[in-house]
This record gives C-alpha cells, sequence and structure tokens, in this order.
C-alpha cells in the first residue's frame, strides 16, 4: 500500500450552524482512484471545496505531499497540485474549448504554442478534439463536464478532484470516461479523487470508498465492502436514494 | 508573435488593413484642414478606446472612470513642460508613471476588498469626480481658471516638444492609434491574454487553474491606464488647454467607451470601426444642426446615448463582428 498524498485530519465546516463537514478524518492514498460517496447534502462538494481552498475549514487541516494547505488560496492549490472540476460547470463560454483548455496548460509554462499543443493531446483523449473550434458555450451538458476534467488535467496537477464529472452521462459514455479514468491512473500515475453519484462508476473505478452522510464519516473501504456496509445501507436506503 | 499574427490573417485582410493604413497615411495630402481634424480626432478615440478595450473588452474590468488617467497624463506631462521645461517625449513616462499609479491605487482598494462589476465601476467614477474637484482647487495648474500651454505658431515639426502642425499631430495619433491596435492584438495572444480572457469568462474558474487573479487584473487596470495617459498628452499638447471639468468630466470618460462598446467589446478592430462610425456621425449631426440653425447643447450626448441603447439591445456584439462577417474577414475576438 503506498503512502497518502491527500490527509484530511479533523476537518470541520459550517454555515451560519449547519455543520456542512463534521470532524472528517481519512486520506488518499498516492497512485489511487478513491470515491466519495453520500446521499444528496451529505457534505461532498463542501469537503471538496475545502480541500480547494474555496473555504478555509473551521477546524482541521488539508495536508497534501507533505505540506500543509489548509486555507491557502485556490490557484495557490492549484500550483500546489490539486486539480479541480465543478459540480455545477464553469467553461469559459465565450472561449473555444481549445482556448479553455489552453489557459489550463498554461499553468506550467508561458509558451502559448506548447500549450496549445498540450491542449489538443488532453483533448483528443477526452474526445472533444471535434469540437475544439466551438465555442465552449454551445456544448452540450456532457461535454462541458468532459471540457471541466480536460482543463483541470491540463494544469498537470498530482490529484484530481472530479465532482459528479459522470452526472447527466449515458452508459455507454459513463463507460468510456471510466475508460479514460483508468488509463490516465495506470499511466501517469496520477491520484484520483472523485464525488459521484453513479455506483457504476464507482464499482468499476475505484479501489478505495469514503462515505459520508449529514458531514460525517460513516464508513470506508473497498467498493466491495462498503455496499455490505450495514450503516451505508442504511442512509441510501432509508433515504430512498437512486444510488 | 509576430508570424503568429501574419499567419491568422488571411490575405484578405492583409489587403484590407493596408489599404486603410495607406488611406490614413495620404490623407493630410488629400483632404482639407476641417476634415483631417475630425479624422484625427476619430484616431485619438480609437486610441484610448483601445487602452479602454484592453481593460474592459479583454480582462472584463468595467471602468467609467477613464477620464481620471486621460487627465493625470495631459496634466502631468503639460506641468513638467510649463513648469521646468521637461519635453513631453520625457514627460510621456512621467504621465504613464502617474496614472498606472492612480489604477494601481484603484485597483487595489477594489480588487483587494472583492469589489467587482457595477461597484468597481462606481468606484472608478468616484475616484476621476474626486480627482477632477481636487484639480480645481490645484492652483500650481490653474485651478478652475485653466492650465495653459504656450501656443507657438510653428510651420515645422518639433516631435520631443509636440509643437509643430496638425499635420505632425494626426501623424502622432495615427500611429498611435495603429501601434495600440498590434500592441493589444499581440497582448491577447501571450499567456497574460489568455490569462485576462479566463478572468473576464469566470473568475472562479480562473482562480482554480492557478491564476492569481489579483495579479493579472491589476496588471489590467495598469496598462490601461499607462496607456489612456499617453492619449492625455497627446490631448494636452494638441488642444494647449487644460480645464478640470472639461477633462475629467464623467462625460468625458462616457466618450471613451462609446467606441469600443459600438465596434464590439473585446474585438481588435472594434474600437476603430466604433471611433469612424461616431467621429464620422457626431460631426454630421453638428453641421446638419448648425445648418439647421437649431442651438441644441446635448443633442450629441443624446444621440450617442440612443445608438449605445439600439447597440446594447440590438447588436450586443457591436458592429465589426457583423461588418467583418459580411465582408469576409477574419475575426478574432469575443464571440458569444
Amino acid at each position: 500500500m503506498s503512502a497518502p498524498i491527500l490527509v484530511i485530519d479533523d476537518v470541520s465546516k459550517s454555515f451560519r450552524g449547519l455543520r456542512a463537514v463534521a470532524a472528517v478524518s481519512f486520506d488518499v492514498r498516492a497512485g489511487s482512484i478513491t470515491a466519495l460517496i453520500g446521499p444528496n447534502g451529505a457534505g461532498k462538494t463542501t469537503l471538496f471545496n475545502v480541500i480547494a481552498g474555496v473555504f478555509a475549514p473551521d477546524r482541521g487541516r488539508i495536508v497534501f505531499a507533505g505540506a500543509d494547505v489548509t486555507g491557502r488560496r485556490p490557484d495557490l492549490i492549484c500550483h500546489a497540485g490539486i486539480g479541480r472540476t465543478f459540480q455545477i460547470v464553469r467553461p469559459f463560454p465565450g472561449l473555444s474549448v481549445e482556448e479553455n483548455v489552453t489557459i489550463g496548460a498554461l499553468r506550467t509554462g508561458t509558451a502559448v504554442s506548447a500549450a496549445r499543443r498540450r491542449a489538443g493531446d488532453i483533448l483528443d483523449l477526452l474526445g472533444l478534439s471535434a469540437k475544439a473550434r466551438e465555442l465552449a458555450g454551445t456544448l452540450t451538458l456532457p461535454e462541458r463536464k468532459r471540457l471541466e476534467v480536460a482543463r483541470a488535467l491540463a494544469t498537470e496537477p498530482k490529484i484530481l478532484l472530479l465532482d459528479e464529472v459522470m452526472a447527466g452521462l449515458r452508459p455507454g459514455e459513463t463507460d468510456e470516461m471510466v475508460a479514460v479514468f483508468r488509463k490516465l491512473n495506470a499511466e501517469t500515475g496520477i491520484t484520483i479523487f472523485l464525488i459521484e453519484h453513479v455506483m457504476r462508476a464507482v464499482m468499476a473505478l475505484s479501489q478505495d470508498v469514503v462515505v459520508l452522510n449529514h458531514g460525517r464519516l460513516i464508513s470506508r473501504g473497498t467498493p466491495a465492502d462498503v455496499v455490505r456496509d450495514p450503516a451505508v445501507l442504511e442512509c441510501y436506503l432509508g433515504e430512498d436514494e437512486e444510488a | 508573435m509576430i508570424r503568429n499574427l501574419a499567419t491568422e490573417l488571411s490575405t484578405r485582410d492583409a489587403v484590407a488593413a493596408t489599404t486603410l493604413v495607406l488611406l490614413l497615411v495620404a490623407a493630410p495630402f488629400v483632404v482639407g484642414d476641417y476634415l483631417l481634424s475630425v479624422i484625427l480626432i476619430i484616431l485619438y478615440f480609437a486610441y484610448v478606446g483601445q487602452a479602454w478595450n484592453l481593460m474592459m473588452g479583454i480582462a472584463g474590468q468595467l471602468s467609467l472612470g477613464h477620464a481620471l488617467y486621460v487627465g493625470l497624463g495631459a496634466y502631468t506631462a503639460a506641468a513638467l513642460f510649463v513648469h521646468f521645461d521637461v519635453p513631453p517625449a520625457i514627460g510621456l513616462f512621467a504621465a504613464m508613471a502617474v496614472a498606472a499609479l492612480a489604477g494601481a491605487v484603484i485597483g487595489f482598494l477594489a480588487f483587494r476588498f472583492g469589489i467587482s462589476g457595477v461597484y468597481f465601476a462606481l468606484l472608478t467614477i468616484a475616484f476621476a469626480e474626486f480627482t477632477r474637484i481636487l484639480f480645481s482647487h490645484f492652483d500650481w495648474v490653474g485651478a478652475t481658471s485653466g492650465f495653459f500651454l504656450p501656443v507657438e505658431n510653428r510651420t515645422s515639426s518639433d516631435l520631443v516638444n509636440l509643437r509643430g502642425t496638425s499635420v505632425m499631430f494626426y501623424y502622432v495619433i495615427l500611429t498611435l492609434a495603429a501601434g495600440a491596435l498590434v500592441f493589444v492584438r499581440l497582448l491577447a495572444g501571450t499567456r497574460l491574454g489568455y490569462y485576462w480572457r479566463a478572468i473576464r469568462e469566470d473568475q472562479i474558474a480562473a482562480q482554480a487553474l492557478g491564476i492569481n487573479v489579483f495579479r493579472y487584473k491589476m496588471l489590467a487596470v495598469v496598462i490601461s491606464a499607462a496607456m489612456t495617459a499617453v492619449g492625455g498628452v497627446f490631448l494636452a499638447f494638441y488642444y494647449n488647454n487644460l480645464f478640470p471639468t472639461d477633462v475629467f468630466g464623467i462625460h468625458r470618460s462616457i466618450e471613451i467607451i462609446v467606441a469600443p462598446i459600438i465596434g464590439g467589446l473585446g474585438t481588435y478592430f472594434g474600437p476603430v470601426v466604433g471611433a469612424f462610425l461616431i467621429g464620422i456621425l457626431g460631426e454630421g449631426l453638428t453641421n446638419a444642426t448648425e445648418a439647421a440653425g437649431i442651438q441644441t447643447a446635448g443633442i450629441k450626448q443624446l444621440v450617442y446615448g440612443v445608438i449605445l441603447l439600439l447597440i446594447i439591445k440590438l447588436v450586443p456584439g457591436g458592429l465589426w463582428p457583423l461588418i467583418a462577417r459580411r465582408l469576409g474577414f477574419s475575426i478574432k475576438e469575443r464571440r458569444k
């Protein structure tokens, strides 16, 4: 088992008294594909935003690659090697798909031509090459989700935080995305940490699963362990979740 | 970078651009003094419009107080010239520095404390107005009674001291307008330009991609302010008189933004097209009302307002993208 690349240490975050994330601790192994699941409102996206520097936690620490990155600005978090997508996609609508990804690729160097070449490769990987010249604002939602991934990937992160990038995809498209993440993970060794409701993807992709409910960590383990955990079954079945 | 620019332009674009440049270069030999002065003012608005366009059209930061930078540039170079005999060729740099500093102060206050959008625009107005009042009491530069540069009727041209014929001024502003167009176009193709457009489109997404939003917004304001100040220096030495209300007034700030909005925000050629349309229309209107014997002071502003309304309502992308498509030119600009 490899060492942790990301350590969530006793992290809490409240909004006006509502505890969105409550004393959560776990770690993500370097090179793993780890899924974060839980019912709606479990605090998954809030935790992502805390990791990505959008919110500072009220308590606790985020340690990434051995450095304490708690409360750093989002752009510095990106420079530290954490790439993220947004659950509600945020493309640059007035720019072309290629320009969107080029902007991500410019994180590692000032040469625009090199960044454009790299953007081209990433668009290939995600099957967006045919749309490279289109405006991002004209893409369909599944395409926008892929663009989110492409853009984050272009910043050359060590870990990729994916927030429901497979929601709304057809089963065939989900399988394609799963194949892309597998390939990336195997070939580049990038750690993938994803929030996902599509259990088909979670089961197919992840080695580790972390389950949140009402802001608390209720289970963690392999996918097979987690789906048999009574606490997990209760929180899903009890709330009649589609997952 | 130059090579990139060349390859992106089609032959058609190149022919059209060359023709336009040749026409403008030849203008002083062809047209009379009056028409030349009209084109000169048009080119001035194309220049300052381009400077404003860099900040709003490309980086997405709305300034409604750009007269501040024109005025600071104008007063700085003029005061250095009158009081210390510093030629504008050198005073220019002081003018740019003063305007850049003012831009940096406004940018710092706004961006550090998360003031954006309309509130940022209000802050820019406030600073312009505040400076107008300040200069109205600033005796060293004449306060409300105005600041005057010595007028000499020269037939020869002295570029260093910006003293000469209107033809010299014409070529100066033509060079500035063309230079600004090329400068902004080239800058937009660099990492800086990409980052500005990312911030314009979505600041939060930009930040998640590692962009230091504060730094790049500051750069946009500072560069735009310095560019605008150069326009102010030109204005001071062309008109030879400066009055706080006339230089810093809100109507001056609005005048600057009309051309790029009409021509097309974020396009590179839009400010030029907009300046020509507004300039021709404005002069035509003045002549028409004079011929008809109507004395209406605010009619120009009224017509500008109506045109702005129509453009924003009917062609929010501006006229240039529309014209460019019709004529088959390639356009590299913001498309929405």
